[in-house]
């Protein structure tokens, strides 16, 4: 059914359909209008038999989620940024105990300086903490992977974090197909848990492992993620089959046909550079783009193919790895390795900076022409940056950086959320 | 379930991890001596007797009682229960009442006619008893129990000696002394009364005796001198209480002085109050503390109306009247004269100073040594005549009936013996259990049970018993006081405690067993043993 | 209803059992048929209080619910010695997450078994959460206060030793006055654990107002069996805080571990009580009172109290905290007590 609504609703919606029994919450912008949503639901009764828990903490809902999910029942939260930061410990451990519980991440920077708008930082601090992680570009492919999420959790006995931007998926009208019960239902069969806390058969999850058998357990949980690298593509197969829908998979490639430039990205920003990708095609460059929809397991072998035949490309990340640049950079470097192409990374949109199609196209032209940094921080005004660098150089006590650079930019009074 | 490996676990897995080798040492289960068992002079296994009794199973407490004691309801009455003077309790709030749970026993024993077990096999073999008093009788009960064929050759008309000629009724009234004989007789003991033993090696002789055991007892009262008129009654004490049984009793008019500060002066004391004295006057040398009876009794007495002149000893004794010296203790704590005299008026003198033995019967018998007016016999309770065995009051002893009682059973364990030709060798005791071994945290508070007293009206006029029994709700109270001390009585403490469960229990009545698989030697069981039953013993490493 | 004395004159219910009792009135730890649920080969040191805690606990709680037990874990000297890959000693469906979170993993647990019910897949399950002081009143703190305030049906069991024994004895703010931890050393003007730190979560407990809240030690057997029946009979947030001695982190001889735990209830420097819905219900009067220096000296991490020039002064102000007890919780009162 086509209706317009809010990216969160739409979220909210794909989840009830699928019969989660357990979702527990704590609020933090923007993923608030996702469990606000599902908490309706459970309230009015439209979402029957699942238990809605307003929890102290994040770190509270990713515990509550563990002992839920390991007494077998479907469990669902949501988070964000500082959230997710707050309950890390508890996500390796949701990963480590392999519990299927699958996660909206609505993306959203780290602080300090805290802010609330969208970059990638969040998810991808927690590139290593087992989690299969999905992002997405569209609501509509945000609804659909918290459908795929599910299966794909409860088949492998992994976690899954389906990561889409704050405010611009979250908080964005948009008309979305939403599937019926019943075809959730016909794709996305009953919870039946690997391992489970049952009286009945009792078991000791979550023991003490030591040097003895850790290496074993660390590569088994890396072989799972392969199997995961297999089941994505099979199962955006049976989704199309049920749903009619080209969603999911490991990558999506754009006009990559003849490219001589790829941009490679995750997420909304895909849209961008795809108008821009467009106009840069009619005005007859060679570019295409890479969108990555599963970062976690990463699909080395996809992107290598995708990428084998350009020239050059951009890996465009909304996040930074201090110190050193890129994060999904490094990745996509990885699975080029060997083919001798030129690789930038450009870090942009970093909380919420918004990227113009202008921005891009000038970006993408230059690195057509080779002339890109190998590192560059789209959009960066450097001005302010150079500035506080000196005053840093030249007084000890120079105060907060940001602070000083909102002075210099005229725009201390803006507000700071 | 298709488990994640290493992570998840199966239950019971750990039953693979043998912690028993982390041990440095290990609780061990024993049995130690309980010190109301130790100070029993008739060897009784109390505090095994009440384990039964605490349970409500009164017959098998009594089984157990009689294993050691032929006479519990007689023992119930008359024992100055040394037991209770050793029982731990007394350090927690007051002793066991021991000696009324026995004697409850024992009535119930006589109430529900329970009988001895018949003895076993006959050995052929034939013993004499001389005397039918505790120990005596004791003798006769085990060597009967042992398979012998025992005859009982009794001077007096009646059975019991001092039982029955030395205490006085209200004390142990007589169908009571009546049933615990006969229920040993009825073991097929032979009792021959007034048939008394001139010349042992004859009696042994004439009726084909293998062995003898002699317990004549002490019946012979010790005499004072004391200057008297014609007209003062000067009579000895055990002939007052013999006479009691009698057809006769004593006349010793209104104002009866009686001589000594023993238990028999007590009882001659009380008895003159029952038979109507208005005044019944101990006249004792020494002081209260000093007096050799009972402080009970001698309370019990006192509260009968018997009066007490203390540091006194009788100069002479006149027509109606007696004259007294006062005495003071001198720094040994022995009376001196201080020649104070004093006047009592006085219708009879009691003369209550000790019993001698009548050693007539061993005349001409070699070997035999004969000491301070009593026989000598050694460990076995053998006297220096081969088969000629010894015991109560006529041989070198504390004389309580009890004592006789315990002289009776060891003699018979050595006579049974001997005639194997073999020595009795008694198990070797178990360490003590004292106070300190007892975890006492454990015990409920629980003050003991006091037993019924007769009226005073009543006590001063009537020879009925004064000290009463208790019921079975109050024995069971009683026995339940009992501490059991040095042996399990499956409180369950060394299961429950064990942090490593490595306490198997065994079921009722089977006590508990150690698994050394998995107990850390914490002592956690040792400390919390409230009875001490557990100690513990280094490893070998 | 407060806890039935038995009327029976020889041990009462000090004793864990007695061959005399009617199998009604004996205690769990007392039947042979005990589920043992932490069972024989883990790894807790000789005499560790914890071990014999978490059995007398969770065997209750197992008789209570006939059975029907899931219980969540916090990181700490319960969690490693019991489970160490590839052996558990665990007989019920359990887990360990982490540290912090195990009020937060029950409610989880709570709300799984709930909704199960709810869709007729599941029967009458019941969860416990269990862990050290450490991860109780400290990192576990706010997800133990999270889960009371939203009244989830779990039974949460605090083993209180007084430290953070498995990383080796460091202070936790349920560390006495005082004592020596790694982290206090008995150094400086005010040796150990300082006066006027820590907190007593019981009491944090009660101002929840939650259903009930407890406090026992493993030196009374039937108390603590009796509270946790009772609180196994009870829905929503539940709080039993057990004192375990540690005779690794205490510095006392392993065979005294019950008496200690005695001795520290008999001083009344640790308040056995009960309370329902934030109100102070019962309390277990102390039997023979005793001063706290008997439950001190014995412990070498209060050994620089005494020695050659006792530190009278801390005595007295640790016999002040006993004596606030007492008239707090009415421990001498044994009107009403048990
Ligand atoms: C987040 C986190 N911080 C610290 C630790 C280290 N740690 C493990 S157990 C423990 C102490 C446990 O103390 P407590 O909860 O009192 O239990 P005990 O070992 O004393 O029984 C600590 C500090 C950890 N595992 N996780
Ligand atoms: S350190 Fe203490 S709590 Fe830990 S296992 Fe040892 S005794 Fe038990
Ligand atoms: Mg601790």
């Amino acid at each position: 059914m086509l209706k317009q609504c809010e990216g969160s609703h739409a979220v909210a919606e794909a989840v009830a359909l699928c019969r989660p029994e357990v979702i527990c919450a704590y609020p933090i912008s923007p993923q608030t209008h996702i469990v606000e949503g599902l908490g309706e639901m459970c309230k009015s009764g439209e979402l029957h038999d699942c238990e809605f828990i307003n929890v102290e903490s994040e770190f509270a809902a990713m515990s509550v989620a563990i002992g839920s999910s390991a007494t077998g029942a479907r469990t669902y939260t949501a988070t964000a940024s500082q959230g997710l930061l707050f309950m890390v410990e508890a996500v390796y451990n949701a990963s480590g105990l392999g519990l299927p519980i699958v996660m909206t991440v609505a993306n959203r920077a780290i602080g300090a300086p805290i802010n609330i708008w969208n970059d990638h930082s969040d998810s991808l601090s927690q590139r290593d903490c087992g989690w299969i992680q999905l992002f997405a570009e569209t609501n509509q492919e945000a609804l659909d992977l918290h459908i795929q999420a599910f299966k794909l959790a409860e088949e492998l006995s992994l976690p899954v974090m389906v990561c889409m931007d704050g405010f611009i998926l979250t908080h964005a009208y948009e008309r979305v197909d939403m599937p019926t019960q019943a075809q959730v239902d016909a794709f996305l069969p009953p919870y039946e848990p690997r391992q489970v806390l049952d009286p009945a058969e009792p078991v000791s999850i979550g023991a003490m492992v030591g040097p003895e058998a850790f290496m074993e357990v660390r590569y088994l949980a890396h072989a799972k993620q392969m199997q995961a690298l297999e089941r994505i593509p099979q199962l955006a197969e049976e989704f199309k089959a049920v749903f009619g829908r080209d969603i999911g998979g490991l990558t999506h490639t754009y006009r990559g046909e003849g490219a001589e430039t790829m941009v490679v990205a995750m997420g909304s920003v895909l849209g961008t550079i795809k108008d821009v990708v467009d106009e840069m095609r009619d005005a007859g460059h060679k570019i295409g783009v890479l969108g990555i929809t599963s970062f976690r397991p990463f699909p080395l072998d996809a992107v290598g193919a995708a990428l084998k035949n350009c020239k050059r490309f951009v890996v465009l990340e909304k996040s930074l790895a201090v110190g050193i640049g890129g994060i999904v950079a490094t990745n996509v470097r990885m699975a080029v390795t060997g083919m001798g192409l030129k690789g930038y990374t450009v870090v942009a949109g970093l909380g919420g900076r918004a990227i113009t199609k202008k921005s891009l196209y000038g970006l993408f032209e230059k690195a057509g022409r080779s002339e890109l940094a190998p590192l560059t921080f789209l959009d960066l005004d450097w001005e302010v940056v150079n500035r506080q660098l000196e005053r840093e150089r030249q007084t000890r006590r120079s105060g907060p950086a940001a602070e000083s650079m909102l002075r210099d930019l005229g725009t201390v009074a803006s507000k700071i959320a | 379930m298709d488990k994640p490996f290493a992570i998840t676990l199966n239950p019971g897995s750990s039953l693979a991890n043998h912690t028993g080798s982390w041990r440095t040492s290990r609780p061990v289960y024993v049995d130690r001596l309980p010190p109301c068992n130790a100070a029993c002079p008739a060897g009784e296994n109390i505090q095994g007797w009440l384990f039964h009794a605490e349970s409500g199973d009164y017959e098998k407490a009594w089984r157990v009682l009689v294993e050691n004691n032929p006479m519990p309801a007689i023992m119930g009455r008359v024992c100055y229960h040394p037991c209770e003077t050793g029982c731990n309790r007394q350090h927690l709030d007051d002793a066991v009442g021991i000696n009324s749970v026995e004697r409850f026993l024992g009535d119930e024993a006589i109430k529900r006619g329970w009988k001895f077990d018949k003895p076993g096999r006959s050995s052929g073999k034939r013993v004499l008893v001389v005397g039918a008093g505790p120990s005596g009788l004791s003798a006769a009960y085990h060597l009967a129990r042992l398979g012998h064929a025992v005859e009982i050759h009794e001077a007096g008309p009646l059975a019991g000696g001092m039982m029955r000629f030395g205490i006085p009724k209200y004390r142990l009234p007589r169908e009571v002394l009546d049933a615990e004989v006969g229920r040993i007789l009825e073991l097929g003991v032979v009792l021959r009364l007034d048939t008394k033993v001139d010349n042992i090696a004859e009696s042994m002789k004439a009726g084909k005796f293998d062995a003898a055991f002699l317990a004549v007892g002490a019946h012979i009262g010790k005499r004072a001198y004391i200057p008297a008129g014609d007209a003062t009654k000067i009579i000895d004490a055990v002939s007052v209480l013999r006479s009691m049984e009698g057809e006769e009793k004593p006349l010793l008019g209104r104002r009866v002085v009686i001589y000594g500060g023993g238990n028999t002066a007590i009882d001659v004391a009380r008895t003159a109050k029952r038979l109507g004295a208005s005044e019944s006057i101990i006249v004792y040398r020494r002081t209260r503390e000093k007096m050799p009876a009972h402080d009970f009794e001698v309370e019990e007495a006192l509260q009968e109306g018997v009066m007490m002149k203390w540091l006194s000893t009788i100069k002479q004794a006149g027509e109606g009247n007696i004259t007294i010296e006062k005495m003071v203790l001198d720094d040994k704590g022995f009376p001196q004269s201080t020649g104070e005299f004093e006047t009592l008026e006085a219708d009879s003198v009691v003369l209550a100073l000790g019993q001698d033995v009548d050693l007539s019967l061993l005349e001409g018998v070699p070997g035999l040594e004969i000491n301070d007016g009593v026989v000598q016999v050694g460990d076995n309770m053998m006297t220096g005549s081969d088969g000629i065995f010894a015991g109560g009051d006529m041989v070198p002893s504390e004389r309580t009936v009890t004592v006789g009682v315990g002289h009776g059973k060891k003699a018979s364990y050595h006579i049974d013996a001997w005639l194997r030709g073999e020595t009795y060798v008694a198990p070797p005791k178990a360490e003590i259990a004292g106070f300190e071994r007892l975890n006492t945290w454990y015990y409920s508070e629980a003050p003991h049970t006091m037993r019924p007293m007769l009226n005073i009206i009543r006590r001063q006029s009537t020879f009925d018993e004064v000290l009463g029994g208790l019921d079975e709700t109050n024995a069971q109270f009683e026995a339940r006081r009992c501490l059991s001390c040095g042996n399990c009585f499956e409180c369950d403490n060394c299961y429950g405690v064990c942090p490593d469960n490595a306490v198997i229990k065994l079921g009722p009545g089977k006590r508990f067993e150690f698994n050394y698989d998995y107990c850390k030697g914490c002592g956690m069981c040792v400390a919390e043993c409230p009875c001490g039953a557990i100690k513990t013993v280094e490893e070998e490493i | 209803m407060p806890l039935q004395p038995v009327k029976f004159y020889q041990t009462g219910t000090f004793t864990v059992g007695n061959r005399l009792l009617a199998p009604e009135e004996r205690s769990v730890q007392a039947n042979m048929q005990r589920t043992n649920s932490l069972n024989s080969g883990h790894r807790a040191c000789q005499g560790c209080g914890e071990a014999l805690g978490a059995r007398y606990a969770i065997d209750a709680a197992m008789n209570a619910s006939n059975r029907q037990l899931i219980a969540a874990n916090a990181t700490g000297c319960l969690e490693v010695f019991s489970t160490p890959y590839p052996e558990t000693s665990w007989q019920i469906p359990w887990i360990h997450s982490l540290f912090g979170n195990t009020a937060a993993v029950a409610t989880g647990i709570a709300a799984a078994i709930k909704i199960k019910k709810q869709k007729g897949q599941g029967g009458d399950v019941r969860v416990v959460a269990q862990g050290g002081d450490g991860g109780t009143t400290d990192i576990g703190f706010g997800c133990l206060s999270g889960m009371f305030e939203r009244n989830d049906d779990v039974l949460y069991i605090c083993y209180d030793n007084g430290g953070y024994m498995n990383t080796g004895v460091q202070r936790s703010s349920a560390t006495p006055a005082a004592a020596r931890t790694a982290t206090t050393m008995p150094l400086g003007p005010e040796p150990g654990n300082p006066f006027g730190q820590g907190k007593f979560v019981p009491a944090i407990a009660m101002a929840h107002e939650i259903p009930y809240v407890a406090t026992a030690t493993v030196a009374d057997l039937r108390d603590l069996e009796h509270k946790i029946t009772k609180a196994m009979g009870m829905r929503g947030a539940r709080y039993i805080h057990i004192l375990v001695p540690c005779p690794l982190g205490w510095g006392t001889a392993s065979q005294d571990t019950i008496h200690l735990a005695r001795l520290a209830k008999e001083t009344g420097i640790f308040p056995v009580f009960g309370a329902e819905y934030g109100e102070l219900k019962t309390a277990l009067a102390i039997r023979r009172q005793l001063p706290v220096e008997d439950y001190l000296r014995p412990q070498k991490r209060f050994a620089h109290l005494f020695g050659k020039s006792p530190a009278v002064a801390t005595i007295a102000r640790i016999q002040a905290l006993a004596d606030k007890n007492i008239r707090k919780y009415g421990l001498l009162d044994r009107e009403g007590s048990r």
